[in-house]
This record gives C-alpha cells, structure tokens and sequence, in this order.
C-alpha cells in the first residue's frame, strides 16, 4: 500500500497507519509527511480544552454532529494522558462519540500525551496535518483535562474552545490564570446546572479585564461566552456559529495563514530541539555527570562544560 | 522517555452486541496499561462493523473483544472477515471471557487468533501479547 497516495485518496487504513508511524517516530512516518505536506494548510483545527470532567468528549461529540449537519468532513483528536511509569494509557474519549464511528465523513483518533506536558500530545500536530491532507475541513483536538497554565493547544489551533462548567468558585479560579488568555470560545458547558448565571458573570468580568489590556491590539476579536448542555445537543448550533465566525474573522485579516505557519515554525525548532538534545546527549561524558551526583560540580558549571565539549 | 516505550503495543477493547458485563474489560484495561500497553476503549453496544473501523483509525496491533453473553459465534466471525475485507487482517484478534469449549473450534476457523476463558490471568494475557509482538519484529526483521 502506498500509504502517502492512498490518504490523499482519504483511505482510512493508510490515514490510520501514516499517523500510527509518527506517534511511534517510525521513519516511514516522515517519509509520508513529506509526501503530503504540500495538500495541507486548508483544515480549520479547533482546540476543546478546560479541567477535567468540564464534558470535553460529550461537547465534541455533539461538535460534530453539528459540523456534519452543515455538511462538514471532521476529524477528530483525542488525547489522554499516559502513565509517566509504564508508559501505558487509557484512551477512552471515542466512547463518547462512538454514534458519528460508521459515518465515513468522521476520523477519531485517540493519542496517548507519550511524555508530552502541556495537555497535548507530541504527536498531535502530525495527526493534524494528516487527517488535513486526508481532506477533512474540521479538525476537532480534544486536549486532557488541564490546570492552569497547560495551554500549548494555542499553538495548534486556529480557534481555540475553552469549556467550563458552573458552580464552582475555585473552578473559574482554576481557569483563570493561564485559559481565560487564551480562549477564542468560552463554553459553560452543563449549564442547567446550579451557578450557571454566577459563572458567567465571573466569566464576562475575566473577558472584560483581559480585553481592557489588549486595547492596542489592532485586531479585535471579542471572545463570546456560550451556554451549553452538551448532553442534551443545547446550545451546540451557537458553539459552531462562533467558530466559524472565528475562523471567517481569521482569514479576513490574514490570520489564518499567519497561525498555520507559526504553528509549522514551532514544530520544526521543536523537531530541532528534540534532535539536538539527542546528539548532545550522546555526546554527554558520564563523568561529568556522576560528579554532578556526587556533588562535586553544580550542575550550571556541568552543563556549560559539557556544552563546551561538544 | 524510556526506550521501551517508544513504540508502545496499542490494544483496542471492546463488548459487542447488547453484553454489558464491565468488569472483566476493565480490569484487563489496567492491567496492559501498567504493562505500558496503550489501550483504546469502544464503549459498550458495539457493532462488528463498528469495531472494525475503530481498530482501522486507531491503528491497533491487537483487537479484543470481552464476551459474557451468547452472540460471539456470530459476532466474531463477522469482525473478523470485516477486517480483512479492509485489509486489517494482520490484527491480532482475542476474545475473553464466556466462550463454551464447543464454540471455541469455529471461532478460531472464523480468524480468532486466541481465546482467554473466564479465570485467565491478566499475566497470562500480558505474556502473549508480548510474545506474540516480539514474534511479529523477528518475523520484520
């Protein structure tokens, strides 16, 4: 199988095993990305992220029923933690969306986060360019369930989703700090539940703060916040109106290009970073690190000498 | 990350039919994750053609199916011939859990690889995939 060829054709074999092969660094992996490289750049990626148990997966699931009743081809990324010990992991989001499995307009892929912080997984920016050149038009990424300041998925995505749910005081605070700079969208999801109004006042007042800071800005996009009961299809239709109209405002200016490549940027120092730290460490004098160990050196004047060596 | 991890097994679960028995799958779930396994959960109620296509977007090496009701000797064979119609033959394909010994002579006709009946040790089923993997990279290389 061709596996390159076949994806471009949208075969869900070959897009399954070109992204299986990136998640594993198997070199056949790269060797696909090159190939379809130049049939990227057209997906609009939608970051879902928010702590957990905020209804991730059940807003997803019912994401992409609305895409699809308007029409739209959507991947799916799903991305769960692994065991830092064994490596292991469960990856239970696509029972939440197991109704959209036989629609051939829809590919879920669960991704283990393999060692990555940040509530992304390392590979998850390749799954994206692959179900891009499989030609779906929306990209959903689920994120883990994240604290304050685990946002990398801003630099994956076009539009980014930030779902909450009422209640809880120190549930906004936990959000506050590093997800309400970044939402495009904010989603009170569960919302028929008791606080609902005093979440999004609290919500509106973050939004307010944060634009008041951002008033140079030339660009104004005005987050909404959107009330939401994923369970039942609520507020869904509204969720999508406010991503497609993000992503509309996003290509007006010029920023949708502009996203994709910074995004293209970063994984290549990524990738860079990742090699370098490889050859270094090849290159690294155990000695020099045994006597970090046994205190007989700081570890700043360690690595400046090691660094030296290299 | 440590070097064994890398390219970890990827193993999905799943209950086919109206079977809604949890607590075997869930154990065994735990189990290959602490064996640094990465395990893909379809949720209950599945269709063959529903599991199928699962393990072709995750790209599993190893589909397993939990049985505790009746219905595996018509299920299984069906997974089994929807996978290799898709080309997904090469999956390693398991079933657990209630399986007569009288059935069991049609489902490895039908393309089951192995059966694991009720008191299997999670060790056990841990040896064989590790084993069976390590048989597929000596057979690559």
């Amino acid at each position: 199988m061709d596996v390159a060829k076949e994806l471009l054709g949208g075969n869900m074999l070959a897009g399954g095993r070109a992204i299986r092969w990136l998640d594993d660094r198997d070199p056949r992996g790269a060797e696909v990305l090159a190939s379809v490289f130049p049939h990227t750049g057209r997906a609009h990626i939608i970051g879902i992220t928010g702590p957990p148990g905020a209804g991730k997966s059940t807003l997803a699931n019912a994401m992409i029923s609305q895409l699809r009743s308007r029409g739209r081809r959507v991947g799916v990324v799903a991305i769960d933690p692994s065991s830092p010990f064994s490596g292991g992991a469960i990856l239970g989001d696509r029972v939440r969306m197991a109704r959209h499995t036989l629609d051939a307009d829809v590919f879920i892929r669960s991704i283990g986060t393999r060692g990555q912080a940040g509530g992304l997984s390392r590979s998850a920016h390749d799954a994206c360019l692959i179900l891009d050149a499989m030609g779906f038009d929306v990209i959903l990424v689920e994120t883990v369930g994240v604290g304050q300041d685990e946002i990398d998925i801003v630099a994956l995505a076009h539009t980014t989703v930030i779902v909450g749910l009422p209640g809880l005081g120190d549930e906004v605070q936990a959000i506050k700090a590093g997800l309400m700079e970044v939402g495009d969208v904010f989603v009170i999801n569960k919302a028929d539940r008791e606080g609902y109004e005093a979440t999004r006042q609290q919500f509106e007042l973050m939004l307010h703060l944060r634009a008041e800071g951002r008033q140079d800005s030339s660009l104004h996009w005005s987050p909404p916040v959107l009330r939401a009961v994923a369970l039942n299809d609520e507020g869904i239709a509204e969720i999508i109106d406010a991503t497609e109209a993000h992503a509309q405002f996003l290509r007006d200016n010029g920023e949708f290009e502009r996203l994709s490549g910074q995004r293209e940027r970063a994984q290549t120092l990524g990738l860079m970073g990742e090699a370098l730290l490889q050859l270094a460490l090849e290159k690294t004098d155990p000695d020099v690190l045994a006597a970090v160990e046994a205190r007989e050196i700081d570890p700043y004047a360690a690595a400046r000498l090691l660094l030296r060596s290299l | 990350m440590p070097q064994g991890t890398e390219r970890p097994l990827r193993v999905l679960l799943a209950k086919l039919g109206m079977d809604t028995h949890t607590v075997g799958i869930t154990v065994i779930a735990h189990a290959l994750r602490e064996a640094g396994m990465e395990v893909i959960f379809t949720g209950l109620k599945q269709t063959p053609a529903m599991v199928a296509t699962a393990a072709i977007q995750e790209d599993v090496d190893v589909v397993g199916v939990s049985s505790l009701s009746a219905g595996h000797t018509r299920s299984l064979p069906t997974l089994a011939r929807l996978l290799r119609e898709a080309g997904a033959g090469d999956k390693l394909l398991l079933v657990g859990g209630v399986i007569p010994e009288e059935d069991q002579p049609l489902l490895q006709e039908a393309g089951v690889d192995k059966i694991f009946t009720m008191g299997a040790d999670t060790r056990d089923i841990i040896t064989y995939l590790n084993e069976w993997r390590a048989a597929q990279q000596a057979g690559h290389s």
